[in-house]
């Protein structure tokens, strides 16, 4: 409602400014030359980033609830897989439609059978793991993208990526959701305290289905955008996105109990994690070090946080 | 008569595990063509890494919380482990307290890093396992490392094999044929778990785990109790990583694998019984998690192609009907919400 | 120090205490003698609660010294106050319910083997004394805590206080769980500390518990000390006054004279839900006010959880203003053609998400109304909240700040406002005062009957007697979840209800 900047954003902000500044006098010293900060690298570093964006957008619906999904990696990767065996228009649309059964499972094993929605994502990841193993017999498949894929994943326009616009979709969707509708409203009301919602006559159940849903959608967007940017689906595509888009999310401020976030919170949490990940690369880090100095990032980050809310409740 | 119940009623979880175990080694037995004490072992190598990868995601479950970093920290020992560990006679024994003292090390830090830091130990494991993966890549940015065959052969197999080895002793009979991870396994519960249960800080972590308000208005000392169940966490992950060297004899920086092991430590902490809100359970029941993920595996391997079930026996589907088992088992919990009155009660 | 040995054990001089900007305690002096039983009234938020938390070190004071036995103490932790011999029984529980019964006496400091481990066999044994001591010899102390029912908690919550062997031992309401047997063991057990020379502070609601027990009253109000006096110096209405500060004859709305029998709202027939109901009817017409009494637990609650739907397999018939309902979640009970509410009993779990603002909380209930297609209407919802705010009088600085920064009065008018902005026509409502002060309890009682004057139906389920003789019209005693007496008009008294609530014949009743 009101325009206010939380803490966790204002950090997230100082620290992508620190990551700007110290990639540009790293390539200013190296190349002499501000590549970091140039329209063109930057785009590029968002034309990858879009797919986490879209993926960590989905994450923090769950988050929210104060569940978590684990069967992303799995679901990005199968979405795409089936979108592209299938082929063609039909097989965009399969696509999303088994993105929006997964959901439906999630959602069904998490808020009807009441399973730890921890446990109950990872068993359906290792079941899509097992399945697309057995439709792959194991190999990457061979087929092709589709059009509509390579157009959302692949293409510019005017030099801007199409993946940056599907991620800006995402998230105009889901600033609906959260801040306009009934659901996000509930959302948020069961993420606080589910036995109050369900008493204020809230759906409950069916509210938890819905994020689980969203989520699961907004990962198989971002696995046909991805298998368009790469031309096809592989396996483990996904598996590079699970683990960075809990901690964008995190990041950006949302309570990993639920109840507590802003979307703009996991925007700014993307972009520093997509920035950090690029900084590493131009600096021509180890992959030792890049692993190193990422978990060290995000603890003194976290650090900061709790520091600065003890102090506001002080 | 009253002992026997609160027996069954209190364990419910672990007789579970146990009973499920049974019928699925059983049949695993039953199947193979040529069971025998060999097989066991050969299961107990592919099993004890899990093992006590789970008995570490226990300890932080059991606190209430849960810990991202064991597969990372295992694959960190390892890598450790095949530096340090790669000497001969007692440099050996330097090398294998060094990785337990480097497991214990780190868990401390988590430890640390959630009770100071006030940062939610899913949150806060899931950076410290990034680092932990990346310090294991330094030391091993290769796959690499030789530890000695000897040392490895004879802690890898069984009390004969021991005494052949080193020359200690000749054929023991049946005795000698008891492999070393049960032994591994026994020593580390009577020297480690049972003490660490029957002190004050483990009973604080159960004290936490099952109310940690109430643990505080009753003078548990909280945060001691946590950093030691995350210490001992570490620890755990240490010995499961000296394990992997000394099974494999190598070190290997296989982020795969160690995300791998820390999903799985999940499934084998709540297929033995602990409850993933803290407070109930234990190391106990998830060794026959553990066991129980492991002979789904086992059974695939060994199902004749030419059975009338036989199309299930492929390996390509081996996860996906993993899967399917960890989900059933959890789906088992949901008959208690079938059965609840009192609607308000799911909400706790 | 060097004078004499001071009479009094517990000494508190110049106690302050901030939350935030709230002040909890200001300048108290307070102290209390050995061998003797201390009782502590006041209201709510009085600061009868702080003064305890700083006793037994779970808040540090903000100002002010504390001494025990003569020498100046700080504590920063119960840890700490339990080593110097305090000891306090909490309203809410202390207890893990996952660990045994064994496991929760022992706690703190649990016997050790000579390797230092905790010795199993021991633990028992103590706690079977312990146990005894409470005269609890029937539980088992393998017994996990979630296995006990809420009065045997209590008692091994009293066990478990006197096995750190206190010198100050506190009871936080501690009766307030207990079947009346266990109340009166708990009674001796606290003549015997008495005798056994314990300094013992006695918080507590129940008038009659006070006469019986305390040798010494001290009244406190607003985080003041206001008077402490030896026991029969005062009577009972000057000590309720001494509470509340004002008279409270005048606290209740008066009652509305009734010449016709009202057009019946609810119609309850032969509700059952084993063990908690048994065979309940009732009716509920419009613009009465229908209190529900009884003792704690004989299933009150469930009644209300039953009518909003919360139970499943509840058997018998609902009508609804004639109409047969069939209301199987809160989501259906709240809609317009039932209009329904339930006031839960728990504020903070059941009543409100705390971390959410005022405004939020306020229209959650109501949200499908306030919405166009999927979309909330924003200028809609912000003038219903404006009303409600005015209406209920919440008193709130930022509408967009969380509930949690409210005062529990405040909190609890949310609760309501989010109901009466559904529109709801039979409002049930489940102890709705508890924990909240004595001007906004007037201020709820005066809302209740207005909203019965203007046609609502209202069930009150209060553990308060006062409410129900001066609120309701009529008032139902459950006893063993069944309805055993209907009281009306000049039956309703305080004799009558308690009475009734022990299923004791009351005289010219039927």
């Amino acid at each position: 409602m009101s325009l206010r900047i939380d803490m966790p954003i204002l950090i997230g902000l100082v620290f992508i400014a620190i990551i700007l500044a110290a990639g540009t006098s790293y390539t200013m010293v190296t190349q002499g030359t501000a590549t970091f900060v140039s329209p063109n690298y930057l785009l590029q570093q968002l034309h990858f980033g879009a797919f986490l964006g879209m993926t960590a957008a989905g994450m923090m619906m769950v988050i929210l609830l104060g569940h978590i999904d684990l069967s992303v990696p799995w679901t990005l990767t199968t979405c795409a897989m089936v979108a592209t065996a299938v082929g063609g228009v039909g097989g965009d649309v399969t696509g999303l439609l088994t993105g929006l059964l997964i959901g439906l499972v999630n959602g069904i094993g998490v808020a009807v059978l009441r399973v730890p929605s921890m446990i109950f994502t990872l068993g359906i990841n290792t079941v899509l793991l097992g399945l697309m193993v057995m439709l792959t017999g194991g190999y990457a498949p061979q087929n092709e993208a589709t059009d509509v894929m390579l157009f959302l994943g692949r293409d510019r326009t005017l030099g801007v990526p199409h993946s940056v616009v599907v991620w800006l979709a995402v998230s105009a969707a889901v600033i609906f959701v959260l801040t306009r509708t009934p659901l996000g409203r509930y959302m948020y009301a069961i993420g606080n305290q589910e036995a109050a919602a369900y008493l204020s006559g809230v759906r409950s159940r069916l509210v938890i289905i819905a994020a689980f849903v969203m989520c699961s959608l907004c990962a198989a967007i971002a696995g046909l955008s991805l298998a368009g940017y790469s031309s096809r689906a592989f396996q483990a595509m996904g598996d590079t996105y699970l683990l960075p888009s809990i901690a964008a999310v995190v990041l950006g401020g949302t309570n990993i109990l639920g109840g507590q976030g802003r979307y703009s919170g996991t925007v700014v949490g993307v972009i520093l994690i997509v920035l950090l990940q690029s900084m590493l690369s131009i600096m021509q880090m180890e992959e030792a070090y890049r692993q190193v100095i990422y978990g060290a990032v995000i603890i003194l980050m976290l650090l900061i946080y709790s520091r600065s809310r003890k102090q506001a409740s002080a | 008569m009253n002992s026997l119940r609160l027996f069954f009623t209190q364990n419910l979880g672990l007789l579970l595990a146990i009973l499920m175990f049974a019928v699925l080694y059983s049949t695993y037995a039953s199947l193979h063509p040529s069971f025998g004490m060999n097989v066991v072992l050969q299961n107990g190598n592919e099993t004890l890494a899990l093992i006590l990868v789970g008995m570490a995601q226990t300890m932080a479950v059991l606190v209430g919380g849960l810990d991202l970093s064991v597969g990372p920290l295992m694959t960190l020992t390892n890598c450790f482990g095949s530096i340090v560990m790669a000497g001969t006679g007692g440099s050996i024994v330097l090398g294998i307290i060094a990785c337990m003292a480097l497991g214990a090390a780190c868990g401390f830090m988590n430890g640390c890093i959630i009770v100071y830091g006030r940062i939610q130990p899913i949150i806060a494991t899931l950076a410290t396992g990034a680092i932990f993966l990346g310090l294991a890549l330094l030391l091993r940015p290769t796959p690499g490392g030789a530890i000695d065959g000897d040392f490895a052969w004879a802690f890898t197999n069984d009390i004969n094999e021991l005494g052949y080895t080193y020359g200690w002793w000749e054929d023991l009979g049946f005795l000698g044929k008891i492999p070393m991870q049960p032994i591994f396994l026994v020593a580390i519960i009577l020297l480690v778990w049972v003490p660490y249960k029957r002190s004050a800080l483990g009973r604080g972590a159960y004290a936490i785990g099952s109310n940690a308000h109430a643990a505080y208005m009753s003078g548990v000392r909280i945060d001691r109790s946590k950093i030691a169940a995350f210490t001992l966490a570490g620890f755990f992950a240490g010995c499961a990583g000296i394990y992997l060297t000394m099974q494999m004899g190598s070190g290997n920086a296989d982020a795969p694998q160690a995300a791998e092991y820390t999903l799985r430590s999940i499934a084998t902490v709540v297929i033995g019984g602990t409850s993933l809100y803290g407070g109930v359970g234990g190391v106990i029941g998830t060794i026959f998690g553990a066991l129980v993920l492991r002979s789904i595996s086992f059974i695939f391997r060994v199902v004749p192609e030419s059975a009338a079930l036989g199309f299930v026996a492929s390996p390509l589907l081996q996860p996906f009907f993993e899967g399917l088992i960890l989900l059933f088992a959890v789906s088992l919990g949901a008959a208690r919400v079938l059965r609840v009155r009192n609607r308000l009660s799911l909400f706790t | 120090m060097t004078d004499a040995p001071s009479p009094h054990y517990l000494q508190m001089q110049g106690i302050s205490k901030n939350y935030g900007g709230v002040q909890a305690l200001s300048d108290v002096a307070f102290s209390a003698k050995r061998g003797s039983i201390h009782a502590v009234l006041g209201e709510n938020g009085a600061g009868k609660s702080t003064l305890i938390k700083i006793i037994s070190g779970v808040v540090e004071p903000t100002t002010g010294t504390m001494a025990l036995d003569g020498s100046a103490v700080s504590f920063r932790s119960p840890l700490e106050a339990s080593a110097a011999g305090v000891a306090c029984i909490f309203q809410e529980l202390s207890l893990m319910p996952d660990l045994s019964v064994a496991d929760n006496i022992c706690i703190t400091d649990p016997p050790r083997t000579r390797l230092g481990l905790i010795d199993g066999r021991a633990q028992r044994r103590r706690a079977e004394e312990l146990l005894a001591k409470v005269g609890c010899e029937d539980i088992d102390p393998r017994e996990r805590i979630n296995a006990l029912s809420l009065s045997r908690r209590q008692m091994v919550e009293i066990a478990k206080a006197l096995g750190r062997n206190p010198t100050l031992l506190i009871l936080d309401e501690a009766t307030s769980a207990l079947t009346s047997t266990d109340v009166s063991k708990v009674y001796s057990i606290l003549h015997g500390l008495r005798e056994e020379g314990l300094c013992l502070l006695y918080i507590s609601h129940r008038m009659h518990e006070i006469e019986e027990l305390a040798d010494t009253c001290s009244v406190f109000r607003n985080g003041q000390h206001i008077e402490t006096f030896s026991k029969g110096a005062k009577t009972d209405d000057e000590i309720v006054q001494l509470m509340i500060g004002r008279d409270w004859s005048n606290v209740f709305p008066e009652k509305p004279k009734r010449n016709a029998a009202p057009a019946p709202a609810l119609d309850v027939e032969d509700l059952t839900w084993l063990p908690a109901l048994k065979h309940i009817s009732l009716s509920v017409g419009e613009g009465e006010i229908v209190g529900i009494g009884g003792l704690d637990g004989q299933g009150q609650r469930e009644l209300l959880l039953a009518l909003f739907g919360v139970l499943r397999g509840v058997h018998g018939t609902i009508k609804v203003h004639g109409k047969p309902a069939n209301i199987d979640a809160p989501a259906t009970a709240k809609r317009p053609e039932w209009g329904l509410a339930l006031i839960p009993e728990d504020r903070k779990t059941e009543g409100l998400m705390l971390p959410m603002s005022v405004a939020e909380n306020i229209t959650v209930a109501a949200l499908p109304w306030l919405s166009k297609g999927l979309v909330i209407d924003q200028s809609a919802e912000a003038k219903k909240i404006r009303q409600m705010v005015e209406r209920m009088q919440i008193k709130v600085g930022d509408l967009n700040a969380p509930v949690s920064t409210l005062s529990g009065g405040n909190q609890q008018k949310v609760v309501i406002a989010k109901w009466l902005l559904t529109g709801a026509r039979i409002i049930l409502l489940n102890d709705p005062t508890r924990g909240i002060d004595v001007g906004t309890k007037q201020e709820i009682y005066q809302l209740l009957r207005s909203l019965a004057a203007d046609g609502a139906a209202i069930l009150f389920y209060t553990t308060d007697y006062d409410e129900l003789i001066g609120c309701c019209d009529r008032v139902l005693i459950l006893y063993d979840g069944a309805i055993v007496r209907e009281l009306t008009g000049d039956d309703v008294t305080e004799t009558n209800i308690v009475s009734s609530s022990l299923n004791l014949p009351v005289e010219g009743v039927a």
